[in-house]
C-alpha cells in the first residue's frame, strides 16, 4: 500500500479553482518532485496536505489513516512534517532549542514539571538534548547548536528548518522550494543532504522545487501542476521530455 | 565550575544572586537606621513593582503580545486578598497564615480572570490585542469601584447600587465598600515576604522560560505558522502564559493591598496610568530581559521620590531621564559603550596587563 494517496483533491477559493482533480500516490522511501510554473498551485497542494487549508473535495490518505480536513497539529501528530518556502526558524531560540521544539510531541513533561524542576524535566531535557544533538550533526550544525538560528548563514538555515522538521520524526517530509536562493555549490550540497536524509531516516520525501538540475538529480518520480490541474506525472526522464510539460513550463 | 556550567543557567543564578544581596544590603540599612522612612515605606511597592514587571514580561517579552491591562489583574489580586483578610482578620489569628491563604487565593482569582480574558483577547494579535486588555484592564477597575460586599451572621451579601441595599443584620460589617474600598486590611506585607515573593516569581518565570512550555511559547511568538506546523497547540500555550503572568500579577496585587491600611480602585493604582508604568518598566529593562525588567522597576520608583527636591520640576526631570535611559539602552553608541565597559572585559585587560 502507498504511504500517501491523494484522491481528487480540490479548493476552490471563491470562484477560483486553484487546485482541481488533483491525484497523486506516493511509495514509501520514494523521492517525488511535485513541479510546475509559478502560481500553479504547487505550495496550495501543501497547504492542503498539512491542513492550512481544507479542502473542498478530496482525500488524502497517510499510511492508511484518513487525515483530510484535520487541522496542522493533527496532521503534524499523523506524521508530515515540512519545511517553507520563505524560511520559518524560531529566529530569537537557540539552534538547539529550534530543534529540541521539534521534539514537542515526543518526548512530554507538564508545565509544572519544568517549572517546578521535578526529576522528570531533567530526564526528558536530557534525553531531548541526546536527540537533537544527534541530528544537528547528521546536517553538520553542532558547531553553531548555541548561535541564534538567525545568525546562521543562509544554507544552514535551511538545513536547520529540516532538522526542526525531522526531529517530529514524521513519515513523510514535505520541501518547499529547499533550494531557492542557494548558488550552485550550495544546491549540489543541498542534493547530497537530501539524499542523505532519505537513506539515513528511510524517510519519504515530497519536493516542490524550480532548480531542474535539482529535480533531475534526485527525483525518482515527478508531478507536473499547471493552473491547478497535472499535466504529467510519471518517471522524472520521461515526464522531462513529455512535449506538453516542456511547452507550458521547461521552454524549448 | 561557573565556566562549565550553561549560559542561561549562569545568567539566572546572577539574576536571583542580584536580588538576594539587594535583601541583604537594604534589612542591614534598615537595621542600622542609615535609611530615610520614605525609602523604607517604598521597599514593599518596589517588592510588588519588580513581581508585576517581571510577570508582564512574560506576557510582552516571552509571549510576545503586547498586553495594557496588567494592572486589572493586580486589582483583582488586591482586592480579593483584602477582602479575604479582613474578613477572617479574628478567625485565622496566625497572621502569616492568613496572609499566605489569601496570596494564594489571589492568585487563583487573578489567573481564573486571566483565562476568561484571555479567551475573547489572545484571538487578536499586535495593537488590536493591546486596545482589548487597555480596555479590559479599565472595566476591572471600574466594577470594583461599585461592588458593595458586607457579611454578617447570615453570610455573605453583595450588591452593585449603595452600601444600604445590602440588607444586612445590625452586627454586618461592609468588607467592600464601593468606590471607598476595603479600609482596615490587616498590614501583613513586610519586606521579607515580598522578597520571597519576588524569588518565587522569578523562579516561575526563569524555569519556564527553559523548559518544554517555554519553548513552545518563544516558538510561537517567533513564529506561530512554523510553531502549528510541528505540532504545538498555539491557543494552549498562549492562554497558559497570559494566564500565569495575571496570576503573577495578583500576587503583587495581594502584597500591595496588605501595605496599605485603604485600598481603593483608582486611576493612580490601577488603572491604565499604572499598566502603561508597568509596561516602561518592561521596556526600558528591555523587553524579554527578566533581570532588566527588576533593575528599571527599582530605578523608576525611586526616582521620583530622589527627584523630589526638584518641586515642580519633578515630572519633567522623570520623562527627561527616561528619554536618556532609553537612547542608553538601545542606541548604537549606547549598546557600544557598554560593551566597552563590561565588567569581565575589565577584568580581563587588567590581567593581561599584569
Amino acid at each position: 500500500m502507498a504511504l500517501l494517496d491523494i484522491k481528487n483533491l480540490g479548493i476552490s477559493f471563491g470562484g477560483l479553482r486553484a487546485v482541481d482533480n488533483f491525484n497523486l500516490t506516493i511509495e514509501k522511501g520514494e523521492l517525488y518532485g511535485l513541479i510546475g510554473p509559478n502560481g500553479a498551485g504547487k505550495t496550495t497542494v501543501f497547504n492542503l496536505m498539512t491542513g492550512v487549508y481544507k479542502p473542498t473535495d478530496g482525500i488524502i490518505t497517510l499510511d492508511g489513516e484518513n487525515i483530510t480536513g484535520k487541522n496542522t497539529i493533527e496532521i503534524n501528530k499523523a506524521g508530515i512534517a515540512r519545511t517553507f518556502q520563505n524560511i520559518r526558524l524560531f529566529k530569537e531560540l537557540s539552534v538547539l532549542d529550534n530543534v529540541k521544539t521539534g521534539l514537542h510531541n515526543e518526548i512530554t513533561y507538564s508545565t509544572a514539571t519544568g517549572i517546578f524542576r521535578l526529576p522528570k524535566y531533567f530526564k526528558s531535557e536530557k534525553l531531548m538534548d541526546e536527540k537533537a544533538l544527534r541530528l544537528l550533526k547528521v546536517f553538520g550544525l553542532e558547531e553553531e547548536k548555541d548561535y541564534l538560528a538567525s545568525n546562521l548563514p543562509y544554507g544552514k538555515q535551511r538545513k536547520l528548518e529540516m532538522a526542526r522538521a525531522l526531529a517530529t520524526s514524521p513519515k513523510l517530509l514535505l520541501l518547499d522550494e529547499p533550494a531557492a536562493g542557494m548558488n550552485p555549490n550550495e544546491t549540489k550540497e543541498l542534493m547530497d543532504t537530501i539524499r542523505f536524509v532519505r537513506d539515513e531516516f528511510d524517510m519519504t520525501i515530497l519536493l516542490i522545487e524550480h532548480d531542474m538540475k535539482l529535480v533531475s538529480g534526485i527525483c525518482e518520480r515527478l508531478t507536473v501542476l499547471n493552473f491547478g490541474q497535472v499535466l504529467c506525472q510519471g518517471g522524472t526522464n520521461e515526464v522531462l521530455n513529455n512535449p506538453e510539460v516542456i511547452k507550458a513550463y521547461l521552454g524549448d | 565550575m561557573l565556566k562549565n556550567m550553561k549560559k542561561t543557567t549562569k545568567s539566572n543564578i546572577i539574576t536571583y544572586g542580584m536580588v538576594i544581596v539587594a535583601y541583604v544590603v537594604m534589612q542591614a540599612l534598615v537595621n542600622g537606621g542609615g535609611i530615610s522612612n520614605l525609602i523604607q515605606g517604598l521597599l514593599v511597592p518596589l517588592c510588588a513593582y519588580s513581581i508585576l514587571a517581571v510577570s508582564l514580561n512574560l506576557t510582552v517579552g516571552i509571549l510576545g503580545e503586547l498586553s495594557l491591562g496588567h494592572a486589572g489583574f493586580m486589582c483583582i489580586g488586591a482586592f480579593v486578598s483584602a477582602a479575604f483578610s479582613k474578613m477572617n482578620a479574628t478567625t485565622i489569628e496566625n497572621d502569616l497564615l492568613r496572609f499566605i491563604i489569601a496570596i494564594i487565593l489571589a492568585a487563583i482569582c487573578a489567573g481564573i480572570m486571566g483565562i476568561l480574558i484571555g479567551i475573547p483577547v489572545l484571538r487578536l494579535k499586535g495593537d488590536y490585542l493591546a486596545i482589548v486588555t487597555l480596555a479590559f484592564g479599565e472595566i476591572i477597575k471600574n466594577i470594583m469601584n461599585v461592588i458593595y460586599l458586607g457579611v454578617d451572621s447570615k453570610g455573605l451579601h453583595f450588591c452593585m447600587t449603595k452600601a444600604s441595599d445590602l440588607n444586612m443584620e445590625k452586627d454586618g460589617k461592609i468588607i467592600i465598600n464601593g468606590a471607598t474600598g476595603i479600609t482596615g486590611t490587616p498590614h501583613s506585607s513586610n519586606f521579607t515576604i515580598g522578597i520571597i515573593l519576588l524569588i518565587i516569581t522569578l523562579i516561575v518565570v526563569l524555569n519556564l522560560i527553559n523548559s518544554r512550555s517555554g519553548r513552545a511559547i518563544m516558538a510561537i511568538r517567533d513564529n506561530y505558522i512554523a510553531a502549528e506546523s510541528i505540532g504545538i497547540d498555539i491557543t494552549k500555550y498562549k492562554m497558559l502564559a497570559f494566564s500565569i503572568s495575571a496570576m503573577l500579577a495578583g500576587v503583587a496585587g495581594a502584597l500591595y493591598s496588605h501595605n496599605l491600611s485603604t485600598l481603593a480602585a483608582t486611576s493612580k493604582n490601577f488603572g491604565y496610568n499604572m499598566s502603561i508604568m508597568i509596561l516602561v518598566f518592561v521596556v526600558l529593562g528591555g523587553i524579554g530581559n527578566v533581570r532588566g525588567s527588576i533593575i528599571a522597576a527599582v530605578i523608576l520608583t525611586l526616582l521620583p521620590e530622589l527627584l523630589r527636591a526638584l518641586n515642580d520640576y519633578r515630572m519633567l526631570m522623570y520623562a527627561i531621564l527616561l528619554i536618556v535611559l532609553m537612547l542608553f539602552n538601545s542606541s548604537p553608541a549606547g549598546i557600544a559603550f557598554r560593551e566597552r565597559s563590561r565588567l569581565k572585559k575589565i577584568l580581563h585587560k587588567k590581567k593581561e596587563e599584569v
